[in-house]
C-alpha cells in the first residue's frame, strides 16, 4: 500500500544554488524587446463554438438566506447556472450575466468550504459536469509559437476570474470533510482525469499551480485512479520527450510525482524502476530541462533514497545524456551529480567511479570556465572528498593527466588557482602515487601519441584495402558485363563470384597492440 | 605491430585484419572515435570479408547495442545499405537482429532511421526469406512490452503485406488493428500516421471492411494528436475508395473532423484541404467541401484561418469548371472579403500571399470589380508583411489587368516598405526591385523609384547596402549598359568623395557588381580612374577594397589598361604599412597572374597560330 504525503497549501519548489537567474546572463541581446514587438494576437477562445444561444441569468436567492430544506435544491439551481459560459475577450460583452456567475460561484466556495452536510450525494454528478463544462476545453494555440518560458510572459487565460473560482469550488470539493471518494469516483473517472492532465499545459502558471494541488488531492483521495493517472503522465512526459518537446506543465507534474514517489512501497515494483530508467532519466535530455530541472532532480534524488541500488542506473543514464554542447545544462548536470553524490552510499560510488570521474575530468577541462569551476567544486564538498580520498587509487590516476596538462593551459585564472588546490589536496592524501604519476606523465603522454599513430596507420590501411577491393569488384563486374556482351551465359551474382576469393581465415587473436 | 607487418608483406593482396582490433575501433572510449569508427562500418565490412562479417562483427554490433543515440544513428543507417557487404541478398536477413533493437530504442531519431534500414532492405529479402525471417521481427515488434517497439511496427507492414501469403497476410491485419486501439497514444498515434500508407497495399475489400472501421476509430480517438492524424490517412483512403462509397464510408468522419471541438484537428483539415478536394472529387467537393471550407475561413482559431486562407486559390483553382465562378463569387469571395480585415495579421498575410492568384482564374472584369478592391485594402494594410506578400505576387494580376491599374497605390506602399523601421522589411522589398522595374517599366521607375534604390546604398545597415549594390546590378541587366552611364553610374562614382567611409566602401562594391554588366568602355573609362584613385584613401578598410576590386574587375579590363594603370597600383598598396592592405593587393597580384601572363603570351606570341592554342588552354 502506498501512501502519499500531502504537499503544504502553497507548495515551495526545491531550489537549486546554482541556476543562473535570466537577468544575468552573458548573453545580452535584447531578445526580449524584440518579441515585444510582435502584435498581440487576439483571438477568441473554443470554448464558445457551440454555444449557439446566450442564456440570460436572473439572480437566484441567497444560499445562507435558504430554508434547510430548500438548500440543496438551490445549490443544484446554482451549480446549474454556472455551467453557462461567457466571453471574456469581449470584456465589455454581458456584463450583468458575469457578475451573477461570479457572485454564485463564490457563494458555492463558501457553503462547500464552510458548511458542513451541503455535500449529498445527488449532488455530485452536478458539481462534477460544473467543473467539467467549465475547465475543459482544448487549448488555444500559443501566442507565441516559440514561446519560451523564461523569456516570454505568458498568456494569461482570459476567463480566469470565472475560471479561479471554478478551480477554488473543485479544491474546496475534495478538501471537503463531507466529500466521500466513493461516490465522487462514479464521476471523477479517468476520461475526467485524462482531461484534467491536458489542462496542464496551459500557458497560465495560476491554472497549472490550482491543478497541481487539484491533482494532488485526486490521487491521494481515490485510490483506484492512481495507477491510471501514473500511466497517463508517463504518456506525457514521453510525448514531450520524444514527439514535440513542448508541454507547459512539466515542472507541476514532476512536483507531484516528487511526493509520489516519496510514498511509494519497497521493494520498488518494476512498474516505478521503468518510470525512473525511462522516463526521468530521458527527461534530462529536454530543450528546456531549465524550467524543471530543480524538481526534476529532486524526483531522482528521491528515488535514491528510497532505494539505493538504482543509483548506477541513474548516473550512467546522466553520463548517457550528458550535454554534449550545452554548457548550462552541462552546469546543470553537475549540480545534480552533486545532489546525488551527496546521498550517494559508498558501495554504490565504488560501482560508479570509475566513468563519473571521467566525465567530471572532462568537464574540468572545459574551456567554458563555469563548467571546469562547478567541477572543481566537487572538491569543497566534505562528503565527497571523503569518498575521494578512500578511493584515490583509482580516482586519481583517472584525473591526474588531465588536471596537470589544464593547469598550465587554462585561460582562466580562478581555474588555475582551483586545480592548484585539487592537486594539493591529491598530494596530501596520496603523495606516493601522486609521485608516481608526475614521474610517469610525460612517458603517459608518449605513449598516447604512439596510439594515435597507430590508429591512424591502421585506418589508413583499411582505407587503402577498400580501394583496392571495390577496383578488383569494378573490375570483376565490368568482366562480367563483357562476357555477357560477347554472348557467354551470363554468371550468377553470388558473391563468391562478385567479390574476390577470400585468403584462408586466419585465427583471430587477441591484437597484441593494445 | 601486428597488423602493420602485415601489411607490409600484403604487397597490393588483401590482408586480414584480426577482428578484435577493429571491434576495438568501435569501441574506443572516446565517443567521437567511436562514431567516426561506426560510420565507416563498411570499410571495415570491407576488411573482414562476408562471412566474418557475418559471423562475427554481426553479433558483435547485436549485443553491445547500448550507445550514445548519435552513435546508433549512424549505425541504423549503415546497416541499410549492408547487404553487400553481408554476402547480397540471400544473407541479408543476417541484419534483422541489429536492426531489430535499434527498432526498439527510445530515441525517436534512431528508431525512425532503423525502421527506414528495415523497410530498405526488406525489399532486398525474397519472398521466402520475407516469410521465415522478416515477418516474424513485425510480428515480435508488433507485440513488444515497451511502446518504441510497437510504435516501430508501425512502419513495417506495409513493406512485408504485398509479398507474403494470404495467411500472413491476415495476421499482418489482425495486428495492425490491435495496434489501432494500443492503450498507449503514442502507439495509436504511430498507427494512425501509417493508416493511409497501410491501405494503400491492402485489397480493395479489406480496405472497405478493416481499414475503414480503424479509420473512424482513430478519427474520434480521446486525444487531438491522433485524431489530427487520422484527416491525413483520409486523403489516401478517399482516393483508393470507389466515389460511391465515399458519401457513406468517409464523408461522415470527415464532416465530423472539420467540426471538431479541438482547434489542431479543424487545422489539419483546412491544411490538407486541397488533397482532400482531389480525393473526394467534384461533386462532394460542390455539396459538401464548399460549406466546410467556408466554415474554415470564419473559424473562431486564427491558426484554423491563416490554414484555410492559404488553400483559397488552390482550392478554387481546383472547383469543376462548370460552376467555378458561380461558387466563388457566392460562396468564397464574401468570406475572403471579411478576411482582408481580419484581426489577425497572419491570417491577413496567409492570406495576401495567394489572393492575386485569384484574378487568373476569375478573368479581367471579376478581377476589376471585386478583386482590385480587395488588393487596394491589402496595400494599405497595417502589417507590412501583408503589404510585401501582395506586391511580391503582382505578376499574376499583371497578367490579367495590366500593372498600371494598381500603380497608384502601388507607390506610396512601396516608398513605405522601403522606409519601414525593420530592415528585413527594407530588405525584402528590394528582393522585390527588379521584378517590379520590369513590369512598371523604365519610364516609371526612373520617375518614382530610383531615388529609393540610390538612398538604399546609404543605409546604416550592411545588408541593405550589399542587396542594394545586387539590385542595382540586377536593373542594368534589365534597362541596359547606356542606361546606367545616365542614371546609375555617376551617383555611383560621386559616392567616392563621401566623408564617410562606409559610403565609399559602397562605390567600391557597387564596382565590383556593376563592372561586368556596364562591359569594358565604362568600366576602363570611368570606373577604373576613381578605383585608381582611392588607392590613396586615409582608411585602410577602403585601400584594402580597392585591392579586392581591382582583383575583381581585372578580368573586364584591356591589357593595356592591366599593365600600365593597375599593376603600379597594387605594387604600391604592397607595400602599404597596413598588413591587411599588404594581403589584399599580393592576393590580387598573384589572383592576375594568370590573367596577366596571358596577355604576356599573347604579345610575344605576335599572332602567331600557337598563341590561340595557348589562349585557349589558359582561359578558364
Amino acid at each position: 500500500m502506498e501512501t502519499t504525503k500531502l504537499p503544504p497549501t502553497s507548495p515551495s519548489s526545491p531550489t537549486t544554488g546554482f541556476s543562473v537567474p535570466s537577468a544575468e546572463k552573458v548573453d545580452g541581446f535584447p531578445r526580449r524587446s524584440m518579441r515585444r514587438a510582435r502584435q498581440r494576437r487576439s483571438h477568441s477562445s473554443s470554448q464558445f463554438r457551440y454555444q449557439s444561444s446566450q442564456v440570460e441569468l436572473t439572480p437566484l436567492p441567497l444560499l445562507k438566506d435558504a430554508p434547510v430544506a430548500e438548500l440543496h435544491n438551490l445549490f443544484c439551481k446554482k451549480l446549474q447556472q454556472c455551467c453557462v459560459l461567457f466571453d471574456f475577450l469581449d470584456c465589455v460583452a454581458d456584463l450583468k450575466g458575469k457578475e451573477i456567475k461570479r457572485a454564485a460561484l463564490n457563494e458555492l466556495v463558501e457553503s462547500v468550504a464552510t458548511s458542513r452536510g451541503v455535500l449529498i450525494e445527488p449532488l455530485y454528478p452536478e458539481a462534477i459536469k460544473m467543473i467539467s463544462v467549465n475547465i475543459f476545453r482544448t487549448l488555444p494555440p500559443s501566442e507565441n509559437p516559440e514561446f519560451d518560458p523564461e523569456e516570454d510572459e505568458p498568456t494569461l487565460e482570459a476567463s480566469w476570474p470565472h475560471l479561479q473560482l471554478v478551480y477554488e469550488f473543485f479544491l474546496r470539493f475534495l478538501e471537503s470533510p463531507d466529500f466521500q471518494p466513493s461516490m465522487a469516483k462514479r464521476y471523477v473517472d479517468q476520461k475526467f482525469v485524462l482531461q484534467l492532465l491536458e489542462l496542464f499545459d496551459s500557458e497560465d502558471p495560476r491554472e497549472r499551480e490550482y491543478l497541481k494541488t487539484i491533482l494532488h488531492r485526486v490521487y491521494g483521495k481515490l485510490l483506484g485512479l492512481r495507477a491510471y493517472i501514473r500511466k497517463q503522465i508517463n504518456n506525457i512526459f514521453l510525448r514531450f520527450i520524444y514527439e514535440t518537446e513542448h508541454f507547459n506543465g512539466v515542472a507541476e507534474l514532476l512536483e507531484i510525482l516528487g511526493s509520489i514517489i516519496n510514498g511509494f512501497a519497497l521493494p520498488l515494483k518494476s512498474e516505478h524502476k521503468q518510470f525512473l530508467v525511462r522516463v526521468l532519466i530521458p527527461l534530462h535530455t529536454a530543450k528546456s530541462l531549465s524550467i524543471f530541472h530543480a524538481q526534476l532532480a529532486y524526483c531522482v534524488v528521491q528515488f535514491m533514497e528510497k532505494d539505493a541500488t538504482v543509483t548506477e542506473y541513474i548516473i550512467r543514464g546522466l553520463l548517457k545524456y550528458w550535454p554534449k554542447t550545452c554548457t548550462q545544462k552541462e552546469v546543470m548536470f553537475l549540480g545534480e551529480i552533486e545532489e546525488i553524490l551527496d546521498v550517494i552510499e559508498p558501495s554504490q560510488f565504488i560501482r560508479v567511479q570509475e566513468p563519473l570521474f571521467k566525465q567530471i575530468t572532462a568537464c574540468i577541462s572545459s574551456p567554458h570556465f563555469q563548467v571546469a569551476e562547478r567541477a572543481l567544486y566537487f572538491w569543497n564538498n566534505e562528503y565527497i572528498l571523503s569518498l575521494i580520498e578512500e578511493n584515490s587509487q583509482v580516482i586519481l590516476p583517472l584525473v591526474f593527466t588531465t588536471l596537470y596538462r589544464v593547469s598550465k593551459e587554462h585561460w582562466n585564472q580562478t581555474i588555475v588557482s582551483l586545480i592548484y588546490n585539487v592537486l594539493k589536496t591529491f598530494m596530501e592524501m596520496n603523495s606516493k602515487l601522486f609521485d608516481d604519476l608526475t614521474a610517469s606523465y610525460k612517458v603517459d603522454k608518449q605513449k598516447e601519441l604512439k596510439r594515435e599513430r597507430e590508429r591512424a596507420e591502421l585506418w589508413r590501411g583499411l582505407e587503402e584495402q577498400k580501394e583496392r577491393r571495390l577496383q578488383t569488384l569494378g573490375e570483376t563486374s565490368r568482366n562480367q558485363k563483357n562476357l555477357q556482351e560477347r554472348g557467354e551465359p551470363p554468371q550468377p551474382s553470388s558473391p563468391q563470384t562478385t567479390l574476390p576469393k577470400q585468403p584462408d581465415l586466419k585465427p583471430s587473436g587477441p591484437s597484441s597492440t593494445t | 605491430m601486428q597488423h602493420k607487418s602485415k601489411m607490409a608483406g600484403a604487397d597490393g593482396d588483401d590482408s586480414l585484419y584480426p577482428i578484435a582490433v577493429l571491434i576495438d575501433e568501435l569501441r574506443n572510449e572516446d565517443v567521437q572515435l567511436r562514431l567516426n569508427s561506426i560510420k565507416k562500418l563498411s570499410t571495415i565490412a570491407l576488411a573482414l570479408g562476408v562471412e566474418r562479417t557475418r559471423t562475427e562483427l554481426l553479433p558483435f554490433l547485436t549485443d553491445t547495442i547500448y550507445d550514445e543515440d548519435e552513435v546508433l544513428l549512424a549505425l541504423a543507417e549503415q546497416l541499410g545499405n549492408f547487404t553487400m557487404l553481408v554476402g547480397g541478398p540471400e544473407y541479408v536477413h543476417c541484419l534483422l537482429p541489429p536492426l531489430e533493437s535499434l527498432a526498439t530504442v527510445e530515441e525517436t531519431v534512431v528508431r525512425d532511421k532503423a525502421v527506414e534500414s528495415l523497410r530498405k532492405i526488406s525489399q532486398e529479402h525474397s519472398p521466402v526469406d520475407l516469410e521465415v525471417h522478416f515477418e516474424p521481427l513485425v510480428k515480435r515488434l508488433a507485440s513488444g512490452d515497451w511502446f518504441t517497439s510497437r510504435t516501430s511496427a508501425c512502419g513495417l507492414f506495409s513493406v512485408c503485406y504485398p509479398r507474403v501469403s494470404s495467411t500472413v497476410k491476415a495476421e499482418i491485419r489482425q495486428h495492425f488493428r490491435t495496434l489501432c486501439s494500443d492503450d498507449t497514444p503514442m502507439v495509436r498515434r504511430a498507427a494512425a500516421s501509417k493508416l493511409g500508407e497501410f491501405a494503400k497495399v491492402l485489397e480493395l475489400d479489406y480496405v472497405k471492411s478493416d481499414i475503414i472501421s480503424l479509420f473512424t476509430a482513430l478519427a474520434s480517438d480521446e486525444q487531438d494528436s491522433v485524431r489530427l492524424l487520422a484527416v491525413e490517412a483520409c486523403v489516401s483512403i478517399a482516393t483508393l475508395l470507389p466515389q460511391e462509397d465515399l458519401e457513406t464510408l468517409v464523408m461522415p468522419t470527415l464532416r465530423q473532423a472539420a467540426e471538431d471541438k479541438s482547434w489542431r484537428v479543424r487545422y489539419m483539415v483546412a491544411d490538407k484541404f486541397s488533397e482532400l478536394q482531389k480525393a473526394v472529387g467534384p461533386e462532394i467537393t460542390k455539396n459538401d467541401l464548399v460549406p466546410a471550407f467556408q466554415n474554415l475561413l470564419k473559424d473562431c482559431e486564427a491558426e484554423v484561418r491563416a490554414a484555410a486562407a492559404n488553400k483559397v486559390k488552390e482550392f478554387c483553382e481546383n472547383l469543376p469548371e462548370d460552376s467555378r465562378e458561380t461558387i466563388i463569387m457566392t460562396h468564397i469571395l464574401p468570406c475572403v472579403k471579411e478576411l482582408v480585415s481580419d484581426t489577425n495579421q497572419h491570417v491577413k498575410s496567409a492570406l495576401a500571399s495567394v489572393i492575386m492568384g485569384l484574378s487568373t482564374i476569375l478573368g479581367k472584369d471579376n478581377t476589376v470589380e471585386h478583386l482590385l478592391p480587395l488588393f487596394l485594402a491589402q496595400l494599405k494594410d497595417e502589417c507590412p508583411e501583408v503589404r510585401l506578400n501582395i506586391i511580391s505576387n503582382l505578376d499574376c494580376v499583371n497578367e490579367v489587368i495590366g500593372i498600371r491599374q494598381l500603380s497608384q497605390s502601388l507607390l506610396p506602399a512601396i516608398v513605405e516598405l522601403a522606409e519601414d523601421a525593420k530592415w528585413r522589411v527594407r530588405l525584402a522589398i528590394i528582393e522585390y526591385m527588379p521584378l517590379l522595374a520590369g513590369q512598371l517599366g523604365v519610364e516609371f521607375f526612373d520617375e518614382k523609384l530610383n531615388t529609393l534604390c540610390m538612398a538604399w546604398l546609404i543605409d546604416h545597415v550592411y545588408a541593405i547596402r550589399e542587396a542594394a549594390t545586387c539590385n542595382l546590378m540586377k536593373l542594368v541587366e534589365k534597362f541596359g549598359a547606356e542606361w546606367a552611364q545616365n542614371t546609375i553610374v555617376p551617383k555611383v562614382l560621386g559616392m567616392a568623395n563621401d566623408p564617410n567611409y562606409l559610403h565609399r566602401m559602397t562605390t567600391l562594391f557597387c564596382i565590383n557588381a556593376l563592372s561586368e554588366v556596364c562591359g569594358q568602355d565604362i568600366t576602363t573609362k570611368q570606373m577604373l580612374p576613381v578605383v585608381l584613385k582611392m588607392s590613396n584613401d586615409q582608411v585602410a578598410n577602403v585601400r584594402f577594397n580597392v585591392a579586392k576590386s581591382l582583383q575583381k574587375i581585372g578580368p573586364v579590363l584591356d591589357s593595356n589598361a592591366l599593365q600600365t594603370e593597375v599593376k603600379p597600383v597594387l605594387e604600391k598598396l604592397d607595400t602599404d604599412t597596413d598588413m591587411d592592405v599588404k594581403y589584399f593587393a599580393q592576393e590580387a597580384i598573384s589572383g592576375k597572374y594568370t590573367t596577366l601572363s596571358i596577355f604576356f603570351l599573347y604579345e610575344v606570341a605576335s599572332l602567331g597560330p600557337l598563341h590561340l592554342v595557348i589562349l585557349i588552354h589558359f582561359s578558364p
